[in-house]
Parts: structure tokens; C-alpha cells; sequence
């Protein structure tokens, strides 16, 4: 076809350049630092929130279960302790979380391990680190290590598959609706 | 409506990912786009309307011609497989600072 021939090939490229320059331009408070070819990465936020009180937003079951979505079926704040959480999706579904707890230090610092029960995921550990900026704000710091580089992209790419997932449910939705 | 989730609605489909990759090259009328397509001409005219509701194709009318071009700040979300994985963690963390500013009030 004519129009076909004429048309210049499509590149990713051109358009990963289109979304890098919004990239830039867009304020991002949580940051993400992801090396290449790294089997760790970094997330960073600051808050408009006094220390402590961020810290005691990672220390009560009850503000753990508002701001995160989950039930807190257990959560020991100590060396040795063990936390265990349980949210349920959209479609109804249950899913367990669980971990260790290595290092607990009150506006300092959490050490962790976090498990997606009944997945092919392995176990990642989790630094958690909590700095005072001013009285009114604070920044928190996750540094994760995954079991292997393969393992930590499958986990970034996560809730973008989800993204696609849900979606396509949405999508049964309709044309079941349709029937 | 949650733009991301119509995002996501979008590109679930492969011929919208292929005239979203089309047009990202330069913007192009309906025609021209059917052009690139086997399928019949009113379900590429489906897809941009899909694709024009969800906001990832923008229409610009240029003469007596209607040319369809990327909707770039739209497509980001897409294209960056980072960005998702962002977006939850500053959702996550929104709700803390939200729900902790409250909480500061109440005691």
C-alpha cells in the first residue's frame, strides 16, 4: 500500500525520548534509584512530618494497617521479632506477607525480610532507614536486596504487569456484562 | 475516573499499542492510520476513540483534516515500566503523610 511505504519506521527510541523530557519535568516526591544490571535498589521520600511520627507510622498495627492497606495479623517491633500481614485484592483474594525482624532501633532504623507467601518470589531483605531533616520534616530511606538482578526487574515490573492485568479483568468485566 | 487504570485499558490491546507506536512517529489522520491496518476501518476508528477517550492520542483538526498525534504526558506511564512501581510506593507513602498529619491533630 502506498500510504504504508511512505510512512518513516517507528522507533521506541523516538518515543522513550518523548517521555523522558516529561520524565523531568514532572515533581517527583518518591524517588526510585534502579541501577542497570544491580540486583538492589533504593527508595527515597521525604515527609512533611516530625521524625518520630513517621517512624510510629511504621510502629503501630493499627496506623500499618491505614496507610498500607493490609491486616496486621502480627507485628513484634524487637530483634528476633516477626511481623505477619494479610491483604485481600480486588477480586477478593487473600495474600500473606511475612517477615523477620533483625534490627529494630525507635527513629533510627528497621531491618527486615519480606516474604510474598504461595509466590515464586524469593525472600527480600529490606533496610529502613529514618532521618530527622527539620522539626516538621523527616526521609525515609528502603534499600532492598533481592535474591538475584533477574529477580529484583520481576519485582519492579510487577505492579506494571498488574497495571495490565487489571485491565484486561476490567475488560472480562464488560463483555461479560455484554452476554 | 482513574486515568492510570484507562492507560493501562488502552495498551492492553495489541492494534492500540501498534497505532500508538504509529502515531508517536508523527501525527497522522485516521486514514492513514487504517492504512498501516488489515482490519476494517471502523475498528481502527474504535481504537482511536479508545484510545482518544483515554487520553494517550489527542485530535487536531488541520484544514478539513482531523490529524491524531501522542498525548505524550499520558504515555509516560506506559512507556517508563518504572513509573508504576513508583506511582505505588508515592501512593503508599501520600496515605502515610495524610493519615499521620491527622493523627497529629488528634492527639
Amino acid at each position: 500500500m502506498l500510504i504504508r511505504s511512505k510512512l518513516p519506521k517507528c522507533r521506541t527510541t523516538e518515543v522513550a525520548e518523548i517521555f523522558k523530557h516529561n520524565l523531568t519535568s514532572m515533581e517527583r516526591k518518591t524517588k526510585i534509584h534502579a541501577e542497570d544490571g544491580k540486583q538492589d535498589l533504593k527508595i527515597t521520600r521525604e515527609f512533611d512530618l516530625p521524625l518520630e511520627l513517621l517512624f510510629k507510622a511504621y510502629e503501630e498495627p493499627n496506623l500499618v494497617e491505614q496507610w498500607m492497606g493490609t491486616k496486621v495479623l502480627k507485628l513484634e517491633n524487637k530483634k528476633h521479632g516477626s511481623y505477619q500481614f494479610e491483604t485481600t485484592d480486588p477480586m477478593g483474594n487473600k495474600h500473606g506477607f511475612n517477615g523477620a525482624i533483625h534490627e529494630f532501633v525507635p527513629n533510627q532504623k528497621i531491618t527486615r525480610t519480606f516474604e510474598m507467601e504461595n509466590t515464586r518470589y524469593p525472600i527480600q531483605l529490606e533496610f529502613l532507614e529514618f532521618e530527622k531533616l527539620t522539626n516538621d520534616t523527616s526521609k525515609l530511606t528502603i534499600h532492598i536486596v533481592y535474591r538475584s538482578v533477574v529477580d529484583r526487574d520481576q519485582m519492579l515490573k510487577l505492579p506494571f504487569a498488574q497495571g495490565i492485568n487489571w485491565a484486561h479483568n476490567r475488560l472480562q468485566d464488560i463483555v461479560n456484562n455484554l452476554k | 475516573m482513574n486515568l492510570r487504570r484507562d492507560v493501562f485499558q488502552a495498551i492492553a490491546d495489541p492494534t492500540r499499542r501498534a497505532i500508538l507506536l504509529l502515531v508517536a512517529s508523527q501525527s497522522m489522520t485516521a486514514g492513514a492510520i487504517a492504512a498501516n491496518f488489515d482490519t476494517a476501518r471502523p475498528t481502527v476508528s474504535k481504537h482511536l476513540h479508545i484510545l482518544t477517550e483515554c487520553e494517550l492520542l489527542e485530535q487536531q483538526q488541520n484544514g478539513r483534516e482531523i490529524y491524531y498525534h501522542i498525548n505524550a504526558k499520558s504515555m509516560k506511564e506506559v512507556a517508563d515500566f518504572l513509573e508504576p512501581f513508583r506511582q505505588l510506593w508515592d501512593d503508599r507513602f501520600n496515605k502515610l503523610e495524610a493519615i499521620m498529619k491527622n493523627y497529629k491533630q488528634e492527639n
